[in-house]
């Protein structure tokens, strides 16, 4: 078994880690002639929290549609627990145990937060049309999922607007729901694009938590954060892109002393003068 | 005015049926646009399918009837799935305008000289109901309905008609009750938020555009059956249209809001068809407004009207929940 709450890896880009859940080889999306993302090789390590970071702009985002199967790459691959993500279509990948969420929150408004978990849990009995007008069929499933759905809603403070519609809760709350729907899916991989956005610190902590908790329940975390705090906080390793390479990774601490983050984050020019030059 | 007279005349209407083959159309319709969000603009298309591919099997290849139900639904979900290519790619907008360009084909192909052998033409396609002639029990008699009478075989067809809007209202109720419907809900809310979790969109789309397309066909064939005839001209754009109006009049994504939104389309319609032929008969109003060769066109004036006013202060219809109608869905 693999250390959970570590990497064993070297600190540099693309290096091998010891079971990785998820490798990307030669991965490269252009869009017109702009390279959006161009990864020669990168692994995530099971069970671990990965922090993806970056400038704006660093293909982050791109990268996790690659890798989600959200979008195709126009060369090289993704595979995820050995499934190349581009063959598999994106519901697919939900249903082998990746799932993610959105950068802009995905909550389906006009139905009822409790709605919105249910129909996140896979395999539904009730979800042919044939047999969704037959009650007795999926009624024991459909409350088995109605309790672990009521669980969840319970951890992350949701349960008392349970029966409000989506579109009428606040936007932190709009980001809690979107990660618990996810774990209905009962994931291996959860894949949080900017988690914790426009959230306030009070939520921002309890947001930690949870995501911690995921790591504890054995299962493997993929985030893109901007927040070096936050990332100090839980990620076990870290990944830097910038101009859709990976230019460094290693632990959070070996990231914030690497030179060429830290150029990639404020221009190659920070710390000399500009009166030198002159 | 003979108020007595024009509300059971409106009655009449009302329960006609007519007002059941909309009702069907309009059910199958609103499983498209009001669960799944799929602005389907070609319902008179399914129509047409289920008319014509009953008529036509019976009438020119003298199939019994039963395997020209069969048809009928075969075609509805032939068209389903053809629309189903342009579903899987488009959005909402480009959706309507491929619909609504299929439906149109359909109905063009039906009046085209070449296959009128086939087809009818503009004449339309007759000689095929002689099953339900020969299995209605009522005969030729007349049955009084107020100030109206009903003969015998409209009278059977109307049965059947509203037997078969309870069979599917019944039907599409209980599949939306089920995570069948929430899957579709699902969708019409965010479909890539719903493929992230594991559900194949695209299958609940076409499951969708079949069921509403299958259900819509049967509204047809009780049109063709009423006037024992499948009329090129009953399958345009304005059937879409009205049953739109209904579904919104009754109330969007409720099982019981396109059937009581067509007794109540046909009812009120029929109402002011009225009241404006007694206007211009008894000249209430100047002649330059209302005549006898006008009043059917003013009538539809004032239903778009009574439309455009209806969308602005009731959006959710007469069952619709206000509170669900209230967010902007994109």
């Amino acid at each position: 078994m693999t250390p959970v709450s570590r990497v064993v890896s070297e600190a540099v880009p693309g290096a091998p880690k010891q079971d990785p859940i998820l490798v990307v080889d030669g991965l490269r999306r252009e869009f017109g002639g702009l390279v959006a993302v161009d990864i020669a090789h990168l692994e995530v390590q099971r069970g671990a929290i990965t922090a993806l970071i970056g400038p704006n702009g660093a293909g982050k985002t791109t990268a996790f549609n690659l890798m989600s199967g959200f979008d195709t790459p126009t060369a090289g691959s993704s595979s995820f627990d050995g499934h190349i993500t581009s063959e598999v279509s994106g519901h697919r990948l939900a249903q082998l145990g990746m799932v993610r969420t959105f950068q802009l929150t995905r909550v389906l408004t006009r139905l009822t937060v409790l709605e919105n978990m249910m129909l996140g849990a896979v395999n539904q009995i009730g979800e042919r049309p044939w047999t969704s007008p037959f009650k007795p069929l999926w009624a024991k499933q459909d409350e088995q999922i109605r309790e672990r759905a009521e669980e969840l809603l319970v951890r992350f403070k949701l349960d008392h607007v349970k029966n409000e519609y989506a579109g009428n809760i606040s936007g932190g709350q709009r980001k809690l729901l979107e990660m618990a729907r996810a774990l209905m899916v009962e994931p291996k991989l959860v894949m949080l694009d900017e988690p914790m956005a426009g959230v306030n610190p009070a939520l921002k902590q309890s947001l930690l938590g949870h995501v911690k908790n995921l790591q504890a329940e054995g299962m493997t975390v993929l985030f893109i954060e901007h927040d070096m705090d936050m990332v100090h906080e839980i990620a076990d390793w870290v990944m830097v892109m910038a101009e859709g390479r990976l230019i460094a990774e290693g632990t959070p601490d070996q990231i914030s002393n690497n030179r060429a983050v830290v150029d990639a984050y404020l221009g190659e020019h920070q710390g000399t003068s500009f009166l030198e030059d002159a | 005015m003979n108020w007595a007279l024009i509300f059971s005349n409106a009655t009449y209407v009302a329960l006609s049926s007519s007002a059941a083959a909309y009702a069907l159309i309009a059910i199958g319709l609103n499983v498209h646009i009001g669960y799944t969000g799929l602005l389907n603009f070609g319902q008179a298309g399914f129509a047409a399918a289920g008319a014509y591919g009953m008529a036509i099997p019976i009438a020119t290849f003298g199939w019994h009837w039963s395997a020209a139900i069969g048809s009928a639904v075969f075609f509805a979900i032939l068209l389903a799935l053809l629309l189903g290519v342009p579903t899987l790619r488009l959005k909402s907008d480009y959706l309507a305008i491929v619909t609504i360009a299929a439906a149109e084909i359909i109905r063009i192909s039906m009046i085209s000289v070449r296959f009128t052998w086939l087809t009818g033409g503009t004449d339309g396609k007759k000689g095929f109901s002689a099953f339900l002639v020969n299995a209605n029990p009522f005969g030729d008699n007349r049955y009084s309905f107020f100030a109206q009478s009903v003969n015998g075989y409209s009278l059977f067809i109307t049965i059947i008609g509203w037997t078969l809007v309870a069979i599917f209202g019944v039907l599409v109720y209980f599949m939306m009750r089920g995570p069948w419907g929430r899957a579709l809900r699902g969708i019409r809310e965010d479909e890539i938020a719903v493929q992230s979790l594991g559900k194949s969109t695209t299958v609940f789309k076409l499951q969708s555009l079949v069921l509403g397309g299958v259900i819509g066909a049967f509204g047809g064939i009780i049109l063709a059956a009423e006037k024992q005839s499948a009329q090129p001209m009953e399958y345009g754009t304005t059937l879409t249209f009205f049953a739109f109006t209904i579904v919104i009049l009754g109330g969007l994504a409720t099982a019981r809001g396109p059937i009581i939104g067509a007794i109540l389309f046909w009812f009120i319609l029929q109402f002011v068809d009225n009241v404006l032929e007694q206007v211009a008969r008894n000249d209430i109003a100047p002649s330059w407004l209302i005549n006898s060769n006008n009043f059917g066109q003013v009538k539809f004036i004032l239903a778009g009207f009574a439309l455009a006013l209806l969308v602005i202060f009731r959006p959710q219809g007469i069952y619709g929940n206000k509170r669900e109608m209230a967010f902007d869905s994109r």
